[in-house]
């Protein structure tokens, strides 16, 4: 639901814990930005549109910001790390790679706001993509924003915790319905409503 | 009669959360998930508190049978898993079950088997705590929509 209205922001969150996607998607959404998640760094490149060369295994979203800032077409685009630690030694480094802000977890609704000065500086040039992404483990999360389409503008956001892949947290996770959950890449379609609610435990 | 089962449950709903707060099991974050809740996202709390909880089961049983395991070594990846659950423990403003799973990321990084395994015992006691108080909080919830539902217009 919601229309795409020429100047609203597409944000694109990478992350591969379900939780974190929920978490920062309905905070986009609260802050009147499209929002796609993906759960892999793969399927981030594939959504960019940059080849396949860029993939790598075990690819973490610090690697994904680092390629993101190769690429002559997204290089430009604003980066946001998260992360649940404050260690200044590891936000320099992903400022110095080319990170644009930094998001301390837990994330609140006012910290949304320190994407709008780049959300305008991005309108001008008329790029529009932020990208949300988390990268490996014992970093931050990293936000990148690539281009999309002319008219849209996506911000990518990129977590620095965990590997994006996470082939061995998804192995000992295993579990049909959450890799099923894991592979939907959700919008900002509402959601259905759960009348019947039952715990389980 | 209908009205006076909503307002009680609604108070007792109140009760249990002012309750949480004041033990600290809950902060001022969990507001902040509330206010993500809206007429578009009307159900918002409830389903991300249960991914968390879905995710947080499998962490949790993940980590309890790296440490069982004799020849157990990578704290590394038990370092990951805390990682994960200090960060959405935080994000939906639970706080104890976040600082003990701090507390056990320490014993990790030095690699203190029996502190590790003291660790998760505790974060395993707050973290079930915490599920039991949400469960209840849930069931009161909907047996207020339930109640809510049931009035008629004036």
């Amino acid at each position: 639901m919601g229309m795409v209205t020429e100047s609203q922001f597409h944000v694109l969150a990478v992350d591969d814990s379900l939780f974190d996607r929920k978490m920062i998607e309905r905070l986009l959404q609260k802050s009147s930005c499209q929002v796609t998640t993906v759960d892999s760094g793969s399927k981030a490149l594939e959504f960019l549109g940059l080849s396949e060369n860029y993939c790598m295994p075990g690819m973490t979203g610090y690697d994904l910001l680092k390629k993101v800032k190769e690429s002559a077409a997204f290089k430009s685009i604003p980066v946001v790390i998260m992360s649940s630690e404050n260690v200044p030694a590891r936000i320099s480094r992903c400022l110095e790679e080319g990170a644009e802000e930094f998001f301390l977890k837990p994330v609140k609704l006012a910290d949304l706001t320190k994407l709008k000065p780049h959300m305008m500086k991005t309108k001008l040039k008329n790029q529009k993509l932020e990208e949300i992404v988390k990268p490996d483990g014992n970093e931050e999360n990293a936000v990148l924003i690539p281009e999309i389409k002319e008219d849209s503008s996506v911000i990518e956001i990129l977590p620095l915790h965990q590997e994006l892949e996470s082939e061995q947290l998804e192995q000992t996770l295993s579990s049909n319905k959450r890799k099923s959950m894991e592979e939907a890449i959700s919008t900002d379609r509402s959601r259905p409503k759960y009348n019947d609610i039952t715990t389980s435990v | 009669m209908l009205g006076l089962g909503v307002d009680r449950l609604q108070a007792d709903i109140n009760r249990l959360l002012t309750s949480l707060f004041h033990q600290g099991v809950l902060d001022e974050q969990f507001l902040q998930l509330q206010q993500l809740q809206d007429d578009t996202s009307p159900t918002f709390v409830y389903d991300v508190i249960n991914i968390y909880f879905d995710e947080s089961d499998k962490l949790l049983r993940n980590l309890r049978l790296l440490l069982m395991d004799r020849e157990f070594s990578d704290y590394k990846k038990i370092g990951l898993h805390l990682n994960q659950l200090v960060g959405s423990s935080s994000s939906i403003g639970a706080r104890r079950v976040r600082n003990v799973c701090v507390a056990f990321r320490s014993a990790s990084e030095l690699s203190n088997r029996p502190g590790c395994l003291r660790g998760l015992e505790v974060v395993e006691h707050e973290y079930h705590y915490l599920k039991n108080m949400m469960h209840e909080i849930f069931q009161l919830e909907q047996q207020r929509l339930l109640a809510a539902g049931a009035r008629y217009p004036m």
